[in-house]
């Protein structure tokens, strides 16, 4: 009964609100569209980007990135992917140990660093696309980093070495099957060095 | 209006439990007295007189808010209008004896906001749900070997704009609750920092720089903090911070992966994937820190990306099966998991009953969690992921 009565209620409130539908003068405009402020986001209302600031956000009492070094080398420097491209070490699904075979090929990598202490180096870690995208760009960490601790191990200091994981985002083949994703899952070296 | 929206809502309500009788108790997940049916069958609408984008929009927007469209004789409810010059519709309850549950008119903005607002209208005056039409997404298009950028979209993928023109390699966005700001990670500096995005003015700043991975940052809903992972004592931990950059603090320490930080809706706990009993599984902890608790989630296995439902009842999640995805989803308290469709990288609407996935990791999708209805969005130049829907 009660629900009756709101019914009948709500038709009446309805008939009144729309009363100026229909007729002959056209109907009124009654709701304006939500404005652009109503809902987030508008993609109407994006600005050019500006350069990113790279100085004013840090904690107290702990040190962004010690990359001078690196970013010093990489502005004025030469990255060289070539000099190991045979080093690369490769990894077991959702795997980041390395597999004993290839620990000669990072001592190599260490014994460079070693010999010459004006370069750095810059371990890529990599995924197939069996993750998905954000498990994959920490486990390509992972596997930078577990490159990194050998490296660490045959002498090179730390702050020579740096890691940066792609994820699943820069394949070296683009198959969808174990002869591609075995190749996908590594660890590339990118040696930092000055110019001659 | 109030009484307008309580008849309208208490109609719809009398029509969906007659239309559930028959369905089998396993179907639904109880948490306390909320339930999400899931297999819901979805509403019964005709839609008449408007041609052209104005009725793919309509059509679009009420498949994935839970309607189906047939014709007037099998329709619930009837919406009947046009689009000469404007939009302009009659929504009636059909079977509720022909009521007028709303007429309007709609000025200003594009025919195609206005069919947005006329869907949202729709959806609210028939089974008085909040409609999500005229939502935002972002998310990252691949357009090079080494290189994808930002772009901002309607909900439908529709109107999208480029946020970031950087040509170098960029990761998942993730708005900042009621603000048009994201914060992402950019290789734009060679290394990955976290940035945050003031997409009006343009203004970035970098937000996190420490050495190694700064990774899939996640702003509390109330603002004041961000969830991320920070691979600097030597493997990827979850951490979190003031939104000022200041308080850094240290909330996982595994040997093993930790990934894809999102925040409950009273910003004191995140919930995120860790690797750290074998596979992957969802843990929750408190922004005080303290242990690690794992999330119950039966039925699943090998789980990473969760986002919490803005109503705080969901967990929605992707299962991983070497090669195949699913979106999952699961009560926050933990429970049995239903597995809703195939696709990964789910983020909720505001209504927590959208999401927005990746579908094959070329296109994105939205689907209606109760009715578990999905269609593609727009495609954006490039195949996309990583979708973030603004809240």
């Amino acid at each position: 009964m009660k629900r009756a009565a709101l019914l009948n209620l709500f038709i009446v409130a309805v008939a009144l609100s729309l009363s100026g539908v229909g007729c002959k003068r056209g109907p009124k405009p009654l709701t304006p569209i939500p404005g652009q402020g109503a809902t987030v986001g508008n993609p109407n209302d994006i600005g050019p980007t500006t350069p990113i600031d790279q100085s004013a956000i840090s904690s107290e009492g702990i040190k962004p990135a010690d990359r001078a070094l690196a970013e010093w080398l990489i502005t004025n420097g030469v990255q060289d992917r070539s000099q190991f491209a045979a080093q690369t070490v490769h990894f077991d699904l959702d795997s980041s140990v390395v597999k004993p075979g290839d620990v000669g090929k990072i001592q190599t990598v260490g014994a460079h660093l070693s010999a010459n202490l004006d370069q750095a180096i810059i371990i890529e870690g990599h995924c197939d696309e069996r993750g998905t995208e954000e498990y994959n760009r920490a486990l390509g960490e992972r596997r930078a980093m577990a490159v990194r601790e050998v490296l660490v191990r045959s002498g090179v200091d730390a702050g020579r070495i740096h890691t940066i994981s792609f994820g699943e985002d820069v394949p070296v083949i683009d198959g969808h099957n174990e002869a591609a994703w075995s190749k996908n899952r590594r660890g590339e070296f990118v040696l930092l060095k000055p110019k001659n | 209006m109030n009484i307008r929206t309580l008849t309208a809502g208490a109609a719809i309500v009398a029509f969906l439990t007659g239309t559930q009788v028959g369905t089998s108790a396993d179907s639904t997940i109880k948490v306390g007295r909320d339930v999400i049916a899931f297999g819901e069958p979805p509403v019964p609408i005709a839609v008449s007189g408007f041609s052209g984008e104005v009725l793919t929009v309509l059509q679009f927007d009420l498949h994935v808010m839970g309607f189906k469209l047939v014709p007037e004789s099998e329709a619930q409810f009837t919406v009947a209008g046009s689009n000469a010059g404007a939009v302009e519709a009659r929504v009636k309850d059909r079977l509720g004896g022909g009521n007028l549950l709303l007429g309007k008119r709609y000025t200003g903005g594009s025919l195609r906001q206005q069919a947005h607002a006329l869907a949202d209208d729709v959806v609210k005056s028939t089974v008085n749900r909040e409609g999500v039409a005229q939502t935002r997404i972002a998310f990252r298009v691949k357009t090079g070997q080494r290189a994808n950028e930002i772009f901002v979209a309607d909900f439908d993928g529709g109107n999208a704009k480029a946020a970031t023109s950087d040509n170098v390699l960029v990761a998942a966005p993730a708005w900042v609750k009621g603000r048009a700001t994201l914060f992402y990670s950019t290789y734009k500096n060679v290394f990955p920092d976290i940035v945050s995005h003031d997409l009006t003015t343009g203004k970035r700043q970098v937000f996190a720089n420490y050495n190694g991975a700064n990774l899939s940052p996640s702003v509390s809903p109330d603002g004041k903090k961000v969830a991320m992972i920070l691979s600097r004592n030597g493997s990827p931990d979850l951490w979190v911070a003031d939104i000022d950059g200041k308080n850094l603090k240290q909330l996982s320490k595994t040997r093993e992966t930790e990934a894809s930080p999102t925040w409950s809706p009273d910003s004191r706990t995140i919930c995120f994937s860790s690797e750290t009993s074998g596979r992957n599984a969802l843990y929750t902890v408190t922004t005080e820190g303290g242990a690690m608790k794992r999330l119950a989630t039966s039925g699943v296995g090998n789980l990473t990306e969760p986002d919490w439902s803005p109503d705080g009842k969901y967990i929605a999640f992707t299962q991983m099966r070497g090669g195949g995805f699913d979106i999952c989803v699961v009560p926050a308290a933990g429970g049995t998991a239903q597995v809703l469709v195939e696709g990964e990288d789910p983020s909720w609407a505001k209504n927590s009953r959208n999401i927005i996935y990746n579908r094959d990791q070329t296109h994105l999708s939205v689907l209606d969690v109760p009715t578990r209805q999905t269609k593609d969005i727009a495609r954006a130049p490039g195949n996309s992921s990583a979708a973030s829907w603004a809240r």
